[in-house]
């Protein structure tokens, strides 16, 4: 393992060199596009070599041993698993949407930029320290040695599976997308090349592998993410700090706003979302964030409670980059529309609306078979008058950040950047989300519940036929183009907080907590969100038969009778508790969690001595780690 | 172990030390993530820089407190073990 230690030791020479190499790179295909190279070989030069570096970086990292496979070693520095955080956590979603969705519902949609950045405050302070002094390989494993063996453990499994699965097949439907849109083939064979990119990260060196992939991905997001918008903000304000800038741009956005006569403006908060939701999405994002295992699983390989500590910082600080870069983007896109599209001659629009409206992205609906032109006019009528209004212009949440180089007139290798880095956003997610369901199947179902005699060898061989069969069944999921899996993910953060935030806190910092009241916490809380979940989502006739009043039966009854057109919006907006969007359905879960683990403790024997000095033994970073009788020993 | 009592009251001490500064960032946590932007529209009416304070704050304001309070407590967490001799070594 001589190479390693000559690794870890030069990481800073080996990423310099390859930022270096990155842009070197990006250089001769600019270049190339000068004399002539056509876009589409562009494409597959930008995608190939990205994947290529990642795949290679993932057979040098290959590994025999267990704790590289799970942990990688426990010998990452803080400064490179705030990088490699920063990747994991940052999704197609992040990089593509979200600037889209700030596009869309302006000041309401920072819930978002709010909710994904919070939740690591409460990582830092409630539980990474004490999760890498706990010092074994998952998050089902601390509730297994906490809470009294397999059951807990079952429970924590179950509720990963739940969050993290539809996570990883929109992290694989998102590579998919990228893919296609590039290299120009079929969406279900783009799934495929992704899945393939994703195996070869990670199928031999496990964490070891994905980490040190992660940090190489997180370099080319962020400069993707970065490079266009620092352009466009040159070009807009003159000035490249679009963070800065976009304060001058949202003042004409905001005069603009009057003259075009919108109605919802930018800066106005409570528009879209009533005040209760806002702040609902918030809390539940963060407490999300600070439940998924696939996040509290990087804080495991720190070499030390104190690096963790620092890497939550780090990891902080890496993501904010990209989210405090976003709101930027919704801006400077929103002044081009606003200046240079609404009230235009439909014959002189801009040319990006053309490049993108071809691919259904974007549509400028004024004709009246403007359907015929752009797919995105279904369903909206213009007013065929040759000027564009506010109207009848469309233009998808994805559209903002992958227009955004035409949008400011860059060459196609900038495009063929912001693919790749879109690209590096989705493959690294989905690996991190990969590897933490296949190792609690490894690990925790195979190896602590069902085998514990198996050898490293053999729980190695299994862990990685684990991975393949669930990346498999996910690829699978994702080429049939499942109707909502977007927005099923943010379903996982409500669904984490309310099964595992409860359970993992209680552990650290109140003594008391049994295991009886954690199961059964964890049982009630989660059950509750789901049952809102898909009660609102799936069945809201049953919800409102179950409780709503019975002014609101009848009418549902009637409307279902008369087969009302606008019985749809009646169901969404009274199949609710007090208003809530399933989304935040963590606004019951948590408390139910909570106050249900509270008082069944209370009635239950407190926890043995045994357990109690464990906990002790957790809570400083200094010594042994005392497990409780029963519990099972790492290596 | 001779001196269990001492060390023991050594631990106590120690994790009210950790709770105290669990609480303190939680609290700072709550207002930068909650508080103030109960009162965006009032942070509305503030310009600085072309941005209107309420929003600011949400897109950029809180994040920029989040990093520095992550790092901030780091490094008094790892102070707090250094006086109570429970750093790793």
């Amino acid at each position: 393992m001589a190479m390693q230690g000559d690794f870890t030791q030069n990481l800073g020479k080996v990423y310099a060199l390859y930022t270096g190499g990155f842009a070197g790179f990006v250089v001769i295909l600019a270049i190339l596009e000068q004399l002539g190279v056509p876009n589409v070989v562009l494409g597959y030069l930008f995608v190939g070599l990205t994947v290529g570096v990642y795949a290679m970086i993932g057979i040098l990292s290959r590994t025999a041993q267990v704790s590289e496979y799970y942990v990688a070693g426990r010998r990452v520095p803080a400064f490179y698993n705030g990088m490699a955080t920063g990747a994991d956590w940052m999704s197609a979603a992040s990089f593509i949407g979200m600037a889209g969705t700030l596009y869309s519902l302006g000041y309401d949609g920072l819930a978002f930029v709010l909710g994904w950045t919070g939740g690591y405050v409460l990582v830092a302070v409630l539980l990474a320290p004490y999760l890498r002094k706990f010092g074994q390989y998952t998050v089902p494993d601390f509730l297994g040695a906490r809470y009294g063996g397999n059951l807990a453990r079952f429970m924590g499994i179950l509720v990963l599976l739940s969050a993290s699965f539809t996570y990883v097949v929109a992290q694989i439907y998102g590579t998919g997308i990228i893919a296609s849109r590039f290299l120009g083939i079929s969406f279900e064979m783009a799934v495929f090349v992704g899945l393939a990119g994703i195996l070869v990260c990670s199928m031999l060196g496990g964490m070891r592998a994905v980490t040190w992939t992660q940090v190489a991905q997180y370099i080319i997001l962020i400069v993707a993410y970065l490079m266009p918008v620092m352009i466009m903000s040159a070009k807009v304000t003159g000035v490249p700090l679009p963070q800065l800038m976009q304060g001058q741009a949202l003042q004409k956005i905001v005069a603009l706003e009057q003259t075009l006569g919108v109605v919802k403006s930018h800066a106005a908060p409570f528009v879209n979302y009533d005040p209760l939701n806002f702040f609902g999405l918030i809390f539940c994002l963060m407490v999300g964030t600070a439940a998924l295992p696939h996040v509290l699983m990087r804080f495991f390989t720190t070499p030390s409670v104190r690096e963790a500590r620092m890497s939550v910082g780090w990891s902080l600080l890496f993501i904010f980059l990209l989210y405090f870069t976003a709101p930027s983007y919704a801006i400077f896109a929103k002044l081009e529309v606003y200046q240079n599209v609404i009230g235009q001659q439909v014959a002189s629009l801009p040319a990006w609306v053309g490049i993108w409206g071809k691919i259904g992205l974007v549509g400028a609906c004024d004709a009246a078979d403007a359907a015929m032109q752009f797919a995105k006019c279904k369903g909206i009528t213009g007013n065929a008058d040759g000027i564009l209004q506010l109207k009848e212009f469309v233009i998808d949440n994805d559209a903002i950040v992958l227009a955004t180089p035409e949008i400011a007139g860059l060459p196609y290798v900038i495009a063929g950047l912001v693919a790749a880095g879109g690209l590096a956003a989705a493959l690294s997610t989905a690996d991190g989300l990969l590897l933490a369901i296949a190792n609690a199947l490894s690990h925790d179902v195979y190896y602590r519940m069902i085998d514990p005699l198996a050898d490293s060898k053999r729980r190695l061989v299994v862990a990685r036929i684990l991975l393949i069969f669930v990346a498999l069944i996910a690829a699978y999921v994702a080429s049939t183009k499942p109707a909502g899996i977007l927005s099923m993910v943010a379903w996982a953060f409500s669904l984490a907080a309310s099964g595992l935030f409860p359970a993992l806190v209680m552990g650290i910092w109140w003594k008391r907590t049994t295991d009886m009241g954690a199961v059964l916490g964890i049982l009630f809380g989660w059950g509750t969100c789901l049952f809102y979940l898909i009660l609102t989502q799936y069945y809201p006739e049953t919800f409102i038969g179950m409780f709503g009043s019975a002014e609101t039966v009848a009418k549902m009854n009637a409307m279902i009778a008369a087969a009302d057109p606008g019985l749809k919006a009646f169901l969404t907006k009274e199949a609710t508790w007090f208003g809530v969007r399933n989304i935040s359905c963590g606004l019951f879960g948590i408390p139910v969690a909570f106050l249900v683990t509270y008082v069944v403790s209370l009635i239950t024997p407190a926890p043995s001595k045994d357990m109690q000095d464990f906990i002790d033994s957790i809570r400083v970073p200094r010594g042994d780690v005392m497990l409780a009788k029963g519990a099972a020993k790492a290596e | 172990m001779a001196n269990q009592p001492q060390a023991s009251d050594n631990a106590q001490r120690y994790w009210a030390r950790t709770s105290g500064l669990m609480w303190t960032v939680l609290a700072v946590w709550f207002v930068f993530s909650f508080a103030i932007h109960f009162f965006v529209k009032s942070l509305n009416t503030i310009v600085i820089g072309g941005f209107p304070l309420g929003f600011y704050m949400a897109a950029q304001g809180s994040l920029i407190i989040f990093v520095i309070l992550i790092f901030w407590y780091a490094h008094r967490q790892n102070s707090i073990d250094e006086e109570f001799g429970v750093s790793e070594d």
